[in-house]
């Protein structure tokens, strides 16, 4: 089977679907790999280094297009390439079937299988795949570096000999995958840094980059499924705009990634507030592509409006081409390790992951999936292992309950005592004693001395050497049973003895510590 | 030396033996620990040697300084990896010298020119001694068996096998009161009996335990071996004897009982074997696994140990069998000369012995301050960039405390899988000792790397 790997052709767009280690890969699976010429170079990756990892380069697209049995892209094809695709072959891009209904009809009409990467369900598992987090990431980072690009002073607090640098403060509206990203690289640029987001569960990962989460006094949990946020309630919104309007006066750059997947994105940052801003501040607007959160946003472009500038960039990620590149190439990696290689390629619905994914497939249009409950977080496991240990836990210590011990021993010793054994009532006085203190002395013991522990009380325990000696008796003891064994018994003991403690020794040397 | 001298001798060379244990339990005190032991037991032979009692010395100093010479040697040969087993042949040595002690304390003049209780409790005694050392004897054997691996170290399991276990004693039991009527040809006979019966059933008690349980069961057989020692000392009505053999049985006896703890099970059930079989389910079927395995290779991971600032190595018996803890520590050494801080986590039951893991990491020559128990490191896991899991399967497995229909659940183990990424080194995919799945090859952040854990990380080291 062919992958092929086609230049995108779409205006601007500098990413390539794959970079060249994972042809490695796809080889090591058993595919061959054909790239067309320059796909790769304006991410900086060449055709050369397609080469060294083995792919063919193909100076045609059309070559590309006809030959290939399973496509791999980025952006969605347009109708001229849908025309190039071989019957029966396999696309996997993003493909926005929500939007792109005609061009999904027309791929499933030439009997094209489409995997759209925007599709993957976004569970647990599909983590590896999810090419929409990855290209977030890169896309808050960017976000970021254009603003620090756009904004005139340093992001960081300085004293200098030229005079004190106040620090820059950054709000970030929305703490996704992109908004997390804006706020550690803000972090790392030394700005102060606010976060907000409708869902109080995220306040965690804010604080754990260092940034501030603003909060509302409100009670109401945002959390939607796949990893959205829901639309709020009104009074929830106007309090929100109220904190806005607030921060909007006081800090310096305002990065904005609030999306509701297929609704138009919220307006967050009125002109009103834009206003209030300082001069020469920058507002970053994620949701460009989707409306913008920002009134004033033009998507795809930059534009300064009242002495603020307003990023609309609705390419962020293909402006970081070589990194977005390969993460995507990760992503479509992992894809593929769970479609199969060329002898066992299958789109099996069975598969929560590929049934998510796929939206057209022999000829028809498989999307939108069946319903199914898709919940980020894996459901909690059912049992709670604490109590179950416990349970076990006091099972086992009864075993050994002093208590039950204690009791025994006291019937025994009455028992004894009643018999009027003296002797014998001595030796197991001195028996349950021992016992008492062995358990006293080795109770604490560290784990780290189990095996010299062992070894010690196993040399010990060759002390009955001394009741062998007791019983090699007589002038020639080699004539009598009774010392022949017990001959035997010395040696095998003396044996222990020396075996143990030399050996617990030569253990206990070797512990050091630094 | 007079009676008196020797008594105090004795009582002297006890403390010092309980010293001996105290000093074994902290790593500070645990080198004089072993001296008080050495010192004791010089005193209580020296202190034999010239109560009077012994007459033969012509006989006794060569065997004696034959089993020293013995001793030593394989003290100084031993291949630290091996250590379960030494320990488990020299546990059979003292089983089988009890047992001899017992016979030999029957034959004893002395013992027929005893009447009334006194016989009858010495009798008693003896019974005991020989049965206790026959169990110890035969037991350790098989138990070495199975750590050399020339045994399996599956568990075997006969049909009926509580009731035959039950059987056996009370065979015992009915041979012993017809050797406590008999006269004395026949009641030798007898004793002889009991003997035989005893060493069959040490075989049959350990066969049913599997190799992984080995941990336990080699402290259970030290304990075995004390109270054999406690029993002689019954018999010669020797108070070291009874004080010494006490101690160890304690000794071993908690030794066990932790160790079962830490596989959150109960000595019972270790002792009567057949673990993750008598379920009756084919194993693992409670947790359907799901996910995917990802492979890497020696020079990805030595590329993620080069990145990482917090690594943890959390070695099994994989370790121990591919001999790979020297490797283990050049990885260790060069990764903590470039500021990587390296730990291990030592899980209580990993490797065949209590202890095991120390032992081997020590002679490796691994600091013991960079050496972890389980408890202490699990809630660092989170901060760790890079956790290598050397040969160990189960005591990371996350069904213990995710899956309650696991043969494992509720055993403590390393929550490996909170590290940020995972390395698993394995031989293949196969289940470990317990048969059960691991999800945690199946995580997102684990990576596999198959092969024997030495050549691997021999790749991974001279790849950094």
């Amino acid at each position: 089977m062919i992958i092929g790997i086609p230049k995108e052709i779409f205006s601007g767009e500098r990413r390539v679907a794959v970079a060249p280690e994972n042809i490695e890969k796809f080889r090591k699976i058993g595919y061959e790999v054909l790239v067309e010429a320059n796909a790769g170079s304006e991410a900086r990756l060449p055709d050369v280094s397609y080469k060294s990892a083995g792919a063919t380069i193909s100076s045609e697209a059309k070559e590309v297009w006809a030959k290939a049995d399973l496509i791999l892209k980025v952006r969605p094809p347009s109708e001229e390439e849908v025309s190039l695709l071989k019957e029966g072959a396999t696309l996997i891009s993003f493909i926005q079937p929500a939007q792109n209904e005609e061009l999904v009809k027309s791929l499933a009409a030439r009997k094209i299988n489409v995997i759209a990467m925007d599709c993957v369900p976004r569970i647990s598992r599909a983590q590896s795949m999810d090419a929409l987090s990855s290209m977030a990431n890169v896309a808050g980072y960017r976000a970021m570096v254009e603003a620090a690009h756009e904004f005139g002073r340093f992001f960081t607090g300085q004293i200098t000999a030229a005079g004190k640098v106040p620090p820059a403060k950054v709000l970030v509206i929305g703490a996704g995958v992109a908004g997390l990203a804006a706020i550690g690289t803000a972090r790392n640029m030394g700005a102060i840094v606010r976060a907000f987001d409708t869902r109080p569960a995220v306040k965690e990962e804010v604080k754990s980059l260092g940034a501030e989460f603003l909060g509302l006094d409100f009670e109401e949990d945002g959390a939607g499924s796949g990893g959205y946020a829901k639309v709020m309630s009104k009074e929830f919104i106007e309090a929100e705009m109220k904190l806005f309007a607030e921060q909007a006066a006081e800090v310096d750059v305002i990065v904005t990634t609030a999306m509701i997947p297929g609704k138009k994105a919220p307006i967050l940052i009125t002109e009103e507030m834009v206003k209030s801003m300082k001069e020469g501040s920058v507002v970053v607007d994620l949701a460009a592509e989707g409306g913008g959160n920002c009134e004033l946003t033009e998507s795809g472009a930059a534009k300064r409006v009242h002495g603020v500038t307003i990023l609309g960039y609705s390419d962020l990620p293909s402006r970081l081409p070589t990194q977005s590149s390969r993460l995507f190439g990760n992503n479509l990696t992992k894809l593929l390790q769970l479609l199969g290689g060329p002898a066992d390629f299958s789109i099996d619905f069975e598969d929560e992951i590929l049934r998510g994914a796929t939206v057209a497939k022999d000829g028809e249009v498989t999307w939108p999936p069946p319903e199914a409950e898709l919940s980020q977080q894996p459901a909690k496991p059912k049992a709670d292992p604490e109590p179950a240990s416990e349970i076990s836990d006091s099972k086992g210590y009864s075993f050994f309950s002093p208590g039950i011990i204690f009791g025994v021993l006291a019937v025994i010793l009455f028992a004894l005592g009643w018999k009027g054994e003296n002797e014998f009532l001595d030796q197991l006085t001195v028996f349950v004693l021992a016992c008492f203190v062995g358990y006293m002395v080795v109770w604490n013991v560290t784990p780290a001395l189990h095996t010299p522990l062992m070894s010690v009380t196993n040399a010990i325990s060759g002390i009955i050497v001394i009741g062998g000696m007791l019983f090699v008796t007589g002038a020639e003891p080699w004539t009598d049973t009774k010392s022949i064994l017990s001959g035997v018994a010395i040696f095998l003991a003396t044996i222990n003895v020396a075996g143990g403690f030399l050996v617990t020794q030569r253990m206990l040397k070797m512990f050091r510590k630094e | 030396m007079n009676e008196g001298l020797v008594t105090t001798a004795y009582l002297v060379s006890g403390i010092l033996f309980v010293l001996s244990l105290g000093g074994l339990s902290k790593q500070e005190t645990a080198r004089k620990g072993n001296l008080y032991g050495i010192l004791g037991m010089a005193l209580a032979i020296l202190a034999t040697f010239f109560s009077g009692q012994v007459e033969n010395f012509k006989l006794l100093i060569p065997l004696m300084l034959g089993g020293a010479v013995i001793g030593a040697v394989l003290a100084k040969r031993v291949e630290m990896t091996s250590m379960p087993e030494l320990v488990a042949i020299l546990h059979s040595f003292v089983g089988a010298a009890a047992v001899l002690v017992g016979l030999s304390s029957f034959l004893d003049p002395g013992h027929a020119l005893m009447a009334g209780n006194d016989k009858f409790i010495h009798e008693i005694e003896i019974l005991l001694g020989v049965f206790i050392g026959g169990v110890t004897f035969t037991g350790s054997v098989i138990a070495f068996g199975k750590l050399r691996g020339s045994l399996s170290g599956k568990p075997i399991l006969l049909p009926a096998r509580h009731v035959l276990n039950l059987g056996m004693v009370g065979a015992s039991i009915w041979w012993g009161s017809q050797f406590l009527q008999q006269g004395h040809d026949p009641a030798w006979v007898s004793l002889l009996i009991v003997m035989a019966i005893s060493f069959v059933l040490g075989v049959h008690l350990i066969v049913a335990i599997g190799g992984a349980d080995m941990p336990v069961v080699v402290s259970m057989l030290n304990s075995y071996s004390g109270w054999a020692a406690a029993a002689a000392g019954f018999m010669l009505k020797n108070d070291l004897l009874i004080i010494t053999g006490a101690l160890v049985g304690s000794s071993g006896a908690i030794l066990s009982y932790i160790m079962c703890k830490a596989m959150n099970r109960s000595l019972a059930n270790v002792i009567f074997g057949g673990f993750g079989t008598s379920s009756g389910s084919s194993p693992g079927a409670g947790s359907e696994v799901e996910g995917s395995i990802t492979e890497t290779s020696a020079d990805e991971v030595a590329e993620e140990l080069k990145e990482a600032k917090e690594v943890m190595i959390v070695p099994g018996y994989g370790m121990a069998v591919a001999q790979a803890q020297h490797v283990v520590k050049d990885i260790t050494e060069t990764l903590r000369a470039k500021d990587v801080n390296v730990r291990f986590g030592i899980h209580p039951v990993a490797g065949r012995l209590p202890g095991h893991m120390n032992v081997l990491l020590a002679e490796a020559n691994v600091p013991y301050d960079i050496v972890f128990e389980m408890d202490e490191i699990n809630d660092d896991l989170p901060d760790v960039d890079l956790l290598l899991v050397v040969g160990a399967n189960d005591i990371v497995n996350p069904s213990a405390l995710e899956d309650s229909s696991s043969p494992i659940a509720g055993m403590p183990v390393i929550e490996a899988w909170k590290a940020k990424s995972v390395v698993a080194l394995k031989r293949s995919m196969a289940a470990g000792y317990s048969g059960v799945e691991n999800p945690l090859y199946f995580k997102n952040n684990t990576d596999m790397l198959f092969g024997d854990a030495k050549d691997t990380l021999s790749a991974v080291y001279s790849a950094l």
